[in-house]
């Protein structure tokens, strides 16, 4: 501040245009001190310059990002469709794609075929025969993002089957369905996030401000609500979806009730910042202008907190993606012919697969790994969320 | 001991320097207590922190009334309760014939349009989110005064009020040094054209360069617009420099309130004696015989005052009495009050 002021005083239109310059050319602190080129740089810039600092952070964002892209064009990276079957290959496993084909770069796959054993369990056997891939080959139909109609697919083994994470109990291509259901347990979790995001921020901030009874009835709404052990309270509530609703419509079923139970968290929190700011002297001021509840509710309080929100919001939702894969492979979330990663889950409930098929369970690891990523792009969220504290 | 001897002794009727019109705020019995609760779900008030308890005196038109006092004695949260930010627990606050303590909505909104604060800290008075231009412009949005192209005039009109480039309207607060964030919290006072702003220490947070720059700018936007300040402050000689009176406060009360010229030769109250004592004289022969009354212990808790004269912990020359009996804030001298049974 006081290295500053007096210069800045004078000329700061011409220190401003060097700070830009500076920042410009990625040499932050060329000719500035730290003090002065954070100073300088506008709060999303200092949470970027931070966050991409944090190497774990940046590995979950390109993970997450990598998983909603493929999510958007499931349909076309995966070969076949959810109805895809393959009769003579069930229980297929993972099939290993060789890249090079006599010293040139051919990817394909060796033709299976299948037999049954003396117990009359399926069999199968390798052939010599090469089947060689085909890139943005015609396939069968689909809806690319649910508007365009083609028939492109990114590769496709004409006269043959690929199936890289093997086929399921009835022949269907598991590397298919892992992205397919992908899209609905990973907007599953967006939608329900921010159910529970517009739930927590309004509820936690009018907690905050307004104090008083109305902050002590919210918070030990927020107390009942979390107490509630939630596997039997998400049986209990997906026990009232009627069983004859359409598809979409236990769609949005379950994430109202998933969101439901996932909104006190960030309540909690929002409450804490709102009761600080609550009393700063600029909402003071914004009092004292004569500002509304409203006004300064969502001019002031609102934006103050989009931090703390983006990074519930990140934290949020891998629990949403498990929950609706627990309640999914209880039997209580989607039911086939819909497909999720929890009812992928669901369908291998025993310990014969777990034995015998062990790439049935390949979803389970799709999982794990956005999860994670999800966990460390939070993490980093938060760490780089308040840039003005070093 | 011998200082209270000696101002008694020169007890002479002061001339009054100024005229003082009618009063546009008069204070009477305010208090603010802040309650304290105990009690899990069924939550019981069972003390209450004093901050303001007990406040009388007017602010006449035109005039800087300076209000000081050390850390925690209620300075601020006199300033916030006139301005009913905190609403007081008793008494009244009379502003332009207006009784506030009982207004809300509608009416408090217009009422406080005439009273604005700057606040000390210049780096938590600016939303931090917001353009200055959005900052200044608020209270005009508020009020739905004026359409979006004049209030951009208007704002404009106000950075070049207070001395800073119109062309900064764009920018964030972050790009300010604290003076020049001082500057901005100032042109949004003067927004609304207020006729009375408290300055909850507005200096006290800027470096000893940058204050003399905000104090002229408040003198002449004063002498140019008319303003009244209660000018809230600990800084005994910045205070003497700009305030027509002040008034000394210590844990709620006022102890003792007289002009300023006044008070600074002729302090009467003990704990007046104490803090004049501690500002150093920029002159090395008197510096050298400066003798500084140090006062022992620390402030009570204003959540459990002393019984008698809140001061009666720390004074030197306390007597039985002080120990008995709360001191009125009397009239000693024509315009001269003070709280002290050693001294009325």
């Amino acid at each position: 501040m006081a290295v500053g002021s007096i210069q800045l005083e004078q000329k700061s239109g011409e220190l401003r245009g060097l700070y830009e310059e500076a920042m410009q050319e990625g040499a932050e602190y060329q000719g500035l001190s730290e003090k002065e080129a954070r100073y300088a740089a506008s709060q999303w810039t200092m949470i970027w310059r931070r966050f991409r600092r944090n190497r774990f952070a940046m590995l979950g964002g390109v993970i997450v990002l990598i998983y909603y892209v493929l999510a958007l064009f499931a349909n076309f990276v995966a070969p076949y469709t959810l109805q895809t079957r393959f009769p003579k290959q069930t229980y297929l496993p993972p099939q290993p794609v060789y890249f090079f084909d006599e010293g040139t770069l051919r990817p394909y796959v060796y033709e299976v075929e299948s037999s049954y054993d003396e117990n009359l369990r399926r069999v199968f056997t390798r052939t010599d025969k090469k089947i060689h891939l085909e890139f943005f080959a015609k396939g069968e139909p689909y809806k690319l993002m649910g508007l365009f109609k083609t028939d492109v697919h990114l590769f496709q083994a004409p006269g043959g089957v690929v199936a890289i994470l093997g086929t399921d109990r009835q022949g269907r291509d598991m590397f298919t369905r892992i992205l397919i259901g992908g899209q609905i347990s990973l907007t599953i979790g967006l939608v329900g996030v921010i159910m529970s995001l517009v739930l927590g921020t309004v509820l936690g901030i009018v907690s905050g401000y307004y104090g008083g009874l109305v902050d002590e009835i919210i918070q030990r709404l927020i107390e009942v609500v979390r107490a509630f052990p939630s596997i039997p309270l998400w049986m209990a509530l997906s026990a009232a979806v009627p069983k004859d609703w359409s598809q979409i419509q236990t769609y949005f079923a379950i994430t109202l009730i998933l969101s439901l139970i996932g909104w006190t968290w960030l309540a909690r929190q929002l409450r804490g910042v709102v009761l600080s700011l609550r009393e700063s002297d600029y909402i003071m001021a914004a009092r004292l202008a004569g500002a509304s509840d409203s006004r300064i509710i969502f001019k002031h309080l609102v934006p103050a907190t989009i931090g703390q929100i983006i990074v519930v919001a990140t934290l949020s939702l891998p629990s949403m993606i498990l929950a609706e894969t627990a309640l999914s492979y209880l039997g209580l979330g989607l039911r086939p012919p819909t497909t999720s990663w929890g009812v992928l889950l669901n369908e291998v409930q025993n310990l014969q697969s777990l034995a015998l098929y062990p790439w049935v369970f390949s979803p389970a690891f799709v999982i794990v790994i956005v999860t994670v990523a999800f966990s460390f792009l939070g993490d980093g969220l938060r760490d780089a969320a308040d840039p003005y504290t070093v | 001991m011998t200082n209270v001897a000696k101002s008694e002794k020169v007890m002479t009727a002061p001339a009054k320097k100024k005229d003082y019109g009618d009063p546009i705020v008069s204070v009477r019995g305010l208090k603010k207590h802040f309650p304290i609760k105990s009690g899990l779900i069924f939550q019981r008030e069972t003390a209450a922190v004093k901050a303001v308890d007990g406040l009388d005196f007017d602010i006449f038109r035109g005039e800087t009334l300076g209000l000081v006092g050390e850390s925690g004695c209620g300075k601020s949260t006199t300033g916030r309760t006139i301005l009913q930010l905190h609403r007081a627990t008793s008494g009244t606050v009379n502003f332009e014939g207006t009784e506030l303590t009982t207004l809300k909505g509608n009416s408090l909104r217009e009422m406080r349009r005439k009273m604005q604060i700057i606040f000390q800290d210049p780096y938590a008075s600016l939303n931090p989110r917001m353009s200055i231009s959005r900052i200044i412009s608020e209270p005009l949005v508020v009020h739905g005064i004026g359409s979006e192209r004049d209030r951009q005039k208007r704002v404009e009109e106000l950075l070049e009020r207070v001395g800073l480039n119109p062309f900064f309207a764009n920018r964030y607060p972050h790009e300010f040094s604290g003076g020049q964030r001082q500057r901005i919290g100032v042109a949004r006072a003067l927004a609304l054209e207020p006729s009375f702003i408290v300055c909850d220490e507005p200096i006290s947070a800027l470096d000893v360069s940058i204050q003399a720059q905000v104090v002229n700018l408040l003198q002449d936007l004063q002498r140019d617009m008319g303003l009244t300040y209660l000018f809230i402050a600990h800084d005994l000689s910045m205070v003497r420099h700009i305030c027509d009176r002040v008034a000394v406060m210590y844990l709620g009360k006022i102890v003792e309130m007289a002009e300023s010229e006044e008070l600074y030769t002729n302090p009467l109250h003990p704990y007046t004696q104490a803090l004049l004592s501690a500002v150093p004289v920029p002159d090395p022969d008197v510096e050298e015989n400066r003798q500084r009354i140090i006062l022992k212990g620390d402030l009570p808790s204003p959540a459990n005052p002393p019984v008698g004269c809140n001061f009666n912990t720390r004074c030197p020359v306390a007597i039985d009495v002080c120990f008995d009996w709360d001191p009125e804030l009397i009239e000693v001298l024509p315009g001269h009050w003070v709280a002290c049974h050693r001294v009325t």
